[in-house]
């Protein structure tokens, strides 16, 4: 919504400077976007009001004029090529050195004059264009015919237009009016309404026309009247001018005067031409389903049977609230006008734009909620211009069919509430006024309450806590404290999911990992590289029907697929190690309800190791880096696993493993398969690490498993197993590790695995280092040694391991 | 007597000698051992050889190479000393290592700036008492809408441009991708019999519109949600001036201005002081020129959700707001395109 700050003085005296008064409009009403002010550099001096008083043919030129113009101080002859420039005319006029728009080249530049053809010219009359008004060249600008001859043009058409976004319930600010109520409020300056007055001079108008409704729950009012003999013209220049700063196209005066009105109170008007009106009768309906109307815009439409139309004696004359039909249009043939100004339920006006996909000036009003008092008001102050611009006679009273009257609605605010909800107290006094000048009736009655009656153009207002916002708003929330809460606690809900997955990704970034973000809509054809064709869950994602791009089209099953092309954008940026990971969820469709959204920790990591000067970083990060950071990242949340070699889709064989805790599988640590890594275009060997937060919360341990740190020695053993290349090293240590001999506790890591000369066929040897530490005495050798054999016993028997060399 | 103190001086000379020409630290230990090691060394041979004396001249001998021993052991150990203190020196001169070479590299990884913002302002909510609870993301319309008096063919519903699921239950219950988490008010107040109740409810959010410097189809928001007795608007203020000051600093100022959503009332928005420009710049991009950062939208909540929720809409009042995380990000960080977030690009990442 445009506001111009001339109109908005026609309505009140208004002193502030733009940015003030923007200021206190967002603080109080709506927001403020930007404004323009017209004129900024019109100066004062050299351009003015000017009246042309003479025209006659250029001497050496056809399409050049001589005009004389009377300037206030004197006449001056210019040349002139204007075709609409006529003797009598309000004209704007520059004298050398005025800043200007070049008409031709679009720049700003003073004013130079030399003579035209032979001819001196001693001015300039003005087009919008050079006046930075609009891209029209082709004409002059003409001036109303009251505009003074003299006066600086800035003070007669400089203006400050603002452009404001008012919020989705009030469509009373969608007019002049309704803004200048508001300041009228907020700077506490007199609200002076528009003329409503006219002389009624035609016949009565229910001997014209007559109005039924037939929907009455979607057209709560319709008035209508009728103007009889109207001259279709243009508007006057300053309606004209008006509704150009509105964004608007001015037509003629009687459609002009529709727009005009609807921008001053927000109430939609529409004129038919009453002689294609068949029947001399109005009805308001549910459409037909399937019946179809012309729109004023030409587009054919066909409507559904929730939609309201106006029909003439024989068909739809006009969409409800929307647009009007082209078979009843106001053209300059036009005599008679049938002015229509209904009231229109707001859902069913709003479906029925966004259903035709028809915003209009009109419908944005309507879906807003219009008070229906405001069609009467608009009838009058419309009628009050038709009086005066088309020449037009009116008929006597109006047809009003009102069936959604409502009494006036008191609501009754007790003075307590106020400071309960705003926890600040406003005086009686103070209440009272900003109700009163907002259009409210308003009483106090002592001791605690008062009774309120909102006006008719404020249906938003339905309880007392509305009549609290309009109260705060106005007396300023500058005003509001700001203070403590109090009161008791709430118990906290337990999280466990929600805490843990916050752990991890502690662990995650402790453990050298970037965290990234990835949409969570992402394609088909990507999630089908990473996801196991048999998995019918994550094969058949949600769709989505109106994605932002058709990459992100479907909720996605898996998080690998964004991880990997996160991988891949980074790799094309930098050489190096890359870490990445993101904790995100899962959306896994379920059967008649919302999604199962499950948090998965996915991290990805390859490329060369971190870079030493003292020696050439050309290791590649390899599987072992990544079960690395699984395995820390499982101490550190002090949950037990193994792991096991497991294919998996999009993994590479061999190169894949599940960890699992006890019966609970917990994830996936892999090499990605080099096919898939190629399909997200990345060429390296890039490994997987994932863990399913829900699994792990499973298993996690409710507090560490504690015993305090013995105080006696460790002793540590080296071993070398000879074992069968097969067994895996993790079986190996995971016997050694679980052996116990009375206090004692064996803890053993891997140092080497060795196969080849010196070994026996098909077998391998792990070097072991096995450290013993009992918690209630210093171990002799005698007590390792007994220990050793027991568990080298223990080895043979599971395994067939043997000592090497042994 | 005279021929084995002789030869003991002998020895002491000899020993010492020796001990004067060993230039480091190995040819030292090769010293102690010839001369003082436990088997065959020199000096330990002296001692053990006092027994062997003729009885009349043990003790005397004996005393004499104990003596001896500690002159030489007294030696030893200056000698080491000097050593020693000379390795040290050389290791503070010739030695001296180039400590502008770069250090090793150790892995370090990083939060997402959105989640380091998120959990920042978490934590300042949690400060003044608020738990934390979450929500669906994929989320039924009539939580997002209706629940929110938002209805269908309602115009407020323009202020939330819907990415909806293709899938719609019972022919009815329409599904989508939240475009706030305000549902998540009408869902911990389904679940909390009667108040108090004083939440946060972070998560992703999700838009169906055009991509800008300013604009991202997913974003993180943070719903704030308290409901008691007595709660007012100004406590609202006191929540929201706090947050500001924890977060952009102590020197913040905010206001709050009139605004409109459906599910509170009364309903604004809260801006901050630039404390780019400071007011100063009209010509500002964080500001425009206004002096003020619009930063949140907030309200009382609305007496027809209380009374959804089951309470007494005359006995409990509450208050919701709901932030912007990446907005608070950008601010805080003066990033200036907010499609640098899920870009994912770890030259933008690594920087917070
Ligand atoms: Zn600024």
């Amino acid at each position: 919504m445009k506001l111009l700050l001339s109109w908005l003085r026609e309505l009140v005296d208004v002193d502030l400077p733009a940015p003030t008064l923007a200021r206190k409009l967002i603080d109080s009403t709506a927001e403020v976007e930007s404004w323009e002010t017209i004129g900024a550099d019109w100066d004062p001096e050299r351009i003015r009001v000017a009246e042309v008083v003479a025209v006659e043919p250029h001497p050496n030129a056809d399409r050049l004029r001589l005009a004389t113009v009377e300037t206030g101080a004197g006449r001056q002859q210019v040349v002139c090529g204007a075709p609409n420039l006529a003797v009598g005319q309000k004209v704007a006029f520059a004298t050398e050195g005025a800043l200007l728009v070049d008409g031709h080249t679009g720049e700003r530049a003073k004013l130079k004059l030399r003579p035209i053809r032979g001819v001196e010219s001693a001015g300039m009359v003005l087009s919008e264009k050079e006046l930075g008004l609009s891209e029209d060249h082709e004409g002059i600008l003409e001036l109303p015919a009251d505009a003074p001859v003299g006066r600086p043009l800035v003070e007669q058409l400089g203006d400050v237009v603002f452009d404001i976004t008012t919020w989705a319930n009030r469509a009373d600010l969608l007019g002049v009016l309704g803004l200048a109520r508001e300041v009228s409020a907020i700077t506490s300056k007199v609200l002076r309404e528009p003329d409503l007055t006219y002389a009624a001079k035609g016949p009565d108008v229910g001997a014209l026309v007559s109005v039924s409704i037939e929907a009455p729950d979607l057209c709560p009012r319709f008035t209508a009247s009728v103007i009889e003999s109207v001259t279709i013209g243009p508007s006057p220049a300053w309606l004209q001018e008006r509704l150009h700063r509105h964004g608007m196209r001015p037509i003629n005066n009687v459609v002009d005067i529709t727009n005009y009105v609807m921008l001053e109170t927000g109430q939609p008007l529409h004129a038919f031409d009453f002689d294609l009106v068949r029947g001399k009768r109005i009805v308001a309906r549910r459409a037909t389903p399937g019946e179809h109307l012309t729109t004023l815009d030409g587009v054919d439409r066909e409507l559904d049977g929730e939609m309201l139309v106006i029909c003439d004696g024989e068909g739809p004359v006009g969409i409800a609230g929307t647009m009007g039909g082209g078979n009843s249009e106001v053209s300059d043939r036009t005599r008679n006008v049938l002015l229509e100004v209904a009231n229109f339920k707001p859902g069913s006006i709003r479906r029925t734009s966004t259903r035709l996909k028809l915003r209009t000036e009109a419908s944005l009003r309507f879906e807003k909620g219009l008070g229906p008092e405001m069609a009467e008001y608009a009838q009058r102050r419309a009628l009050h211009l038709f009086e005066a611009l088309t020449g037009g006679r009116i008929a006597s009273g109006l047809v009003d069919v009102f069936p959604g009257k409502q009494p006036p609605r008191t609501i009754e605010l007790p003075a307590a509430r106020v400071e309960q909800v705003l926890g600040m107290t406003i005086a009686p006094d103070d209440v009272r006024r900003i109700l009163t000048d907002l259009g409210f009736v308003c009483h106090f009655v002592p001791p605690g309450h008062y009774t309120v009656q909102p006006p008719y153009w404020r249906p938003d207002v339905a309880i007392p806590d509305d009549v609290v916002e309009d109260v705060a708003r106005i007396y300023g929330y500058d005003k509001l404290p700001a203070t403590h809460l109090r009161g008791p606690l709430p118990a906290p809900e337990p999280r466990p999911v929600e805490d843990l997955r916050e752990r991890v990704r502690d662990l995650a970034v402790a453990l050298g990992f970037q965290e990234v973000i990835t949409y969570s809509l992402t394609e088909q054809a990507k999630l089908a590289r990473v996801v196991e064709p048999g998995d019918a869950r994550r094969m058949a994602p949600l769709s989505v029907v109106n994605p932002v791009a058709a990459r992100h089209s479907f909720l996605r099953t898996s998080l690998r697929a964004g991880l990997l092309e996160a991988y891949a954008g980074n790799r094309r940026q930098h050489e190096g190690p890359l870490r990445l990971f993101e904790i995100g969820s899962e959306y896994l469709p379920v059967e008649a309800d919302l999604p199962h959204e499950r948090p998965v920790l996915c991290a990805l990591l390859g490329g060369t190791r971190e870079a030493r000067w003292a020696r050439a970083g050309q290791h590649r990060i390899d599987f072992y880096d990544a079960k690395g950071a699984a395995e820390a990242l499982l101490d550190g949340l002090g949950v037990p696993a193994s792991y096991r070699p497991e294919p998996g889709y999009g993994l590479l064989d061999g190169h894949a493993a599940v960890v699992a805790s006890g019966k609970e599988l917990l994830g996936v640590v892999a090499q990605v398969h080099p096919d898939t890594a190629a399909a997200f275009d990345i060429g390296e060997p890039v490994f997987l690490v994932e863990f399913w937060i829900e699994d792990l919360a499973r298993v996690l341990p409710e507090r560490p498993e504690y015993a305090a740190p013995s105080r006696f020695p460790e002793v540590r053993q080296d071993l070398a197993l000879v074992v069968d290349v097969e067994t895996p090293a993790g079986r190996v240590l995971d016997l050694v590790r679980a052996h116990r001999s009375g206090t004692v506790r064996v803890a053993a890591e891997v140092f080497d695995d060795y196969r080849g000369a010196g070994l026996p066929e098909g077998k391998k040897s792990l070097a072991l280092a096995v450290h013993y530490r009992a918690s209630d005495r210093t171990l002799t050798d005698d007590d390792v040694a007994r220990i050793q054999a027991g568990l080298l016993k223990r080895l043979e028997k599971e395994i067939g391991a043997a000592l090497r060399g042994g | 007597m005279t021929a084995p103190t002789s030869a003991l001086a002998e020895l002491c000379a000899d020993a010492l000698a020796a001990l004067a020409s060993a230039a480091d630290e190995a040819a030292l230990e090769q010293w102690r051992v010839a001369w003082l090691g436990r088997q065959g060394g020199r000096v330990t041979g002296l001692l053990t050889s006092i027994k062997d004396q003729p009885a009349d001249q043990k003790a005397a001998f004996g005393a004499e190479a104990n003596r001896l021993k500690r002159d030489i052991e007294a030696a030893f150990a200056e000698k080491h000393e000097q050593l020693k203190r000379r390795t040290l020196r050389e290791l503070s001169t010739t030695e001296a290592i180039d400590v502008t070479l770069p250090g090793r590299p150790q892995v370090i990884g990083r939060l997402h700036p959105v989640t380091q913002t998120l959990r920042d302002c978490v934590k300042t909510f949690g400060e003044m008492g608020f738990r934390v609870a979450e929500g669906p993301e994929v989320e039924w319309a009539s939580y997002n809408f209706d629940a929110m008096r938002i209805p269908e063919d309602h115009p407020a519903r323009d202020m939330w441009d819907t990415i909806w699921v293709d899938k719609l239950i019972d022919g009815e219950r329409k599904m989508l991708l939240r475009t706030h988490t305000s549902p998540n008010q009408a869902r911990v107040m389904e679940r909390t019999p009667e108040p108090p109740i004083r939440v946060i409810v972070p998560g992703k959010c999700y838009r169906q519109e055009a991509t800008d410097a300013t604009h991202e189809w997913m974003l993180t928001q943070i719903e704030g949600l308290a409901v008691d007795e007595g709660v007012r608007m100004s406590d609202l203020k006191g929540v929201l001036y706090d947050f500001s000051r924890k977060m952009f600093g102590t020197e913040r100022k905010i206001i709050f201005h009139h605004s409109y959503f459906p599910f509170v009332e009364p309903g604004v928005e809260m801006a901050l002081d630039c404390f780019i420009c400071r007011g100063e710049d009209p010509a500002c991009h964080t500001c425009h020129g206004t002096g003020w950062i619009e930063i949140l939208g907030a309200g009382m909540v609305h007496p027809e959700v209380i009374e959804n929720a089951g309470y007494d809409s005359n006995r409990y009042t509450g208050f919701a707001f709901g932030i912007g995380v990446e907005r608070v990000a950008l601010l805080r960080w003066g990033i200036e395109d907010i499609r640098h977030f899920y870009q994912n690009d770890v030259r933008f990442l690594s920087q917070f």
